[in-house]
């Protein structure tokens, strides 16, 4: 007689895992042959990165990119704590106070589209498809000029940042909340009607709880796009981290290369820390069964 | 008739032509050599040879988590004033537009990688064991089951990286290339009215050239849509 942990073991096949250096949807475990093609390949490959590798260190030298005054600021504390860390601060801030927004945004403009008052439910269809459709450079750029021809002065570069990337981010956030819930059965709704609920409630306690799980990774996702974004206020000289990494920090030490190393990695590391996030949120979405929607995932589009 | 016509955008008519012109030809441009490299980045990093593998990986992850501002910024003032490699010292236009294109390939190929590589992650593990099953080569399992079906995946998340190259080519205004974006913004720094129609017609510009590239990309992913 089987047991009943060996009977699900039959009955419901786990998913196999894929690792790497096995079988795979592309490719077969290696045999001898293949892997002494692997091998030659692992030495082309090493080969061509090598030669890359000296390509810029050369070119590097021949402008002398490599002299130690110019790494030198970098391991100055008063050049992180008078320079970068507040450029950090406002690349920070910009991020949250647009991150509140475009939440705020896409919560409204999504449940717009999803009511059946079709006076709500178009004009919320065409601020969204409106707003994906336009870049974030030029919202700022007119969000600033705007509020000159209107109120006689030119926005701070801040607010013009926040207002760009709010309405961007907010529109692409709106189709994920709307995803997000239509994600959700429709036997959920469907029970909570049958319950008796308005539905005002149903979208409240059934609706959005599940949902919220279900779209937490794209949500994360999406301010990873939203952080790098901060960037544009460099264009329109808002003081962020890009700003002060590469346009103070070089006039000052006339270290423009080893600025964009130091500035680019810092970037890097605040999305890594993002994008691991909202993987590790992904991860538990699926594991746990708290919501009946599959995960949302991130939209793919690829911020600035 | 005349506050109709009496304003900047349709005074520059010409300058706003011009500018929307050079925003095409980077797209078309960046979007056809970020297609070819990013097939090439993708092929690496599904490759079965770990160094290769982590070559792409490592690429991928600077590139697309690097804001599109500095690697623009480092194409024109790192690659081209600080290292002195140029595409043609003569002809500065020519010089930003390849510099230009050079920065948006290398962001955008990215992000081109990323979306191949999930295309073929969509296909099951049972279409390839079915292939290898009934006796298809390498070559045969590929370029018959795997590549169709994972080609057909890929198409409207292709349009969605297409839609943002089109609108990411407004950041190239950060190294003074003449596009849309640094044309807009001349305009609105030298008119003293019409900023409202000048936003409008450039928001024009863009959604008549990014919308129907969802369009299409939508339509034809749905009549290719392989029903699982």
């Amino acid at each position: 007689m089987k047991t009943p942990a060996a009977a699900r073991s039959t009955s419901a096949p786990r998913k196999r895992a894929r690792p790497t250096g096995t079988a795979g949807v592309l490719f077969d475990a290696p045999g001898p042959k293949a892997r002494i093609r692997h091998n030659v390949l692992t030495l082309v490959g090493v080969v061509l990165l090598l030669l890359v590798a000296w390509f810029v260190w050369r070119r590097m030298d021949e402008a002398g990119q490599w002299d130690g005054d110019l790494w030198s600021p970098f391991l100055d504390p008063q050049v992180w704590t008078g320079l970068i860390l507040p450029g950090l601060w406002g690349t920070l801030t910009a991020a949250a106070v647009a991150a509140v927004l475009a939440l705020a945004f896409g919560v409204v403009f999504g449940l717009g589209r999803l009511s059946e008052r079709a006076w709500i439910r178009l004009p919320s269809a065409w601020v969204v498809e409106f707003f994906r459709a336009i870049p974030v450079l030029i919202m700022i750029f007119s969000a600033q000029y705007l509020s000159f021809s209107v109120a006689g002065q030119v926005m701070p570069a801040f607010w013009a940042v926040v207002i760009g990337l709010t309405l961007y981010n907010g529109s692409v956030l709106a189709e994920v909340f709307r995803a997000g819930i239509l994600a959700v059965p429709r036997g959920q709704s469907e029970a909570a009607y049958a319950l008796g609920l308005q539905r005002g409630a149903v979208m409240r306690l059934v609706l959005l709880p599940q949902a919220v799980t279900a779209m937490l990774p794209a949500i994360v996702g999406q301010m990873v796009v939203l952080l790098k974004d901060t960037a544009l206020g460099y264009i329109i000289s808002y003081e962020d981290l890009l700003n002060a990494g590469f346009r103070i920090v070089p006039s000052n030490f006339g270290n423009l290369i080893p600025a964009a190393v130091v500035v680019a990695l810092i970037y890097i590391l605040i999305n890594l820390v993002l994008g691991w996030a909202a993987a590790r949120l992904e991860a538990r979405s699926r594991r746990g069964r708290r919501s009946a929607a599959a995960p949302v995932t991130a939209p793919p589009a690829p911020g600035t | 008739m005349e506050t109709l016509f009496d304003n900047p955008l349709f005074d520059n008519h010409d300058a706003v032509l011009t500018a929307f012109w050079a925003t095409i030809r980077l797209t078309v441009t960046s979007a056809l050599l970020s297609f070819v490299f990013g097939t090439l980045l993708a092929a690496l990093r599904v490759s079965p040879v770990p160094v290769l593998r982590g070559v792409g990986t490592v690429y991928v992850n600077i590139a697309r988590n690097t804001p599109l501002t500095l690697v623009l910024l480092f194409c024109s003032l790192g690659i081209s004033s600080t290292l002195r490699l140029n595409f043609d010292v003569e002809d500065p236009s020519f010089n930003g537009y390849w510099f230009a294109v050079l920065g948006l390939t290398a962001y955008t190929s990215a992000f081109v990688c990323e979306t191949l590589r999930a295309g073929i992650n969509t296909v099951p593990m049972g279409q390839a064991e079915a292939a290898r099953a009934i006796g298809l080569s390498f070559a045969q399992s590929m370029r018959l089951v795997i590549l169709p079906q994972a080609f057909r995946a890929v198409i409207a998340p292709l349009g969605s990286v297409l839609i943002a190259l089109t609108k990411n080519t407004t950041v190239a205004a950060v190294a003074g290339y003449a596009e849309a974006a640094f044309i807009m913004k001349e305009m609105l720094y030298e008119s003293t009215g019409g900023a409202i129609e000048i936003f409008l017609g450039f928001a024009a510009g863009f959604v008549v050239l990014t919308l129907p590239i969802g369009f299409l990309t939508g339509r034809l992913a749905r009549r290719l849509e392989i029903k699982r």
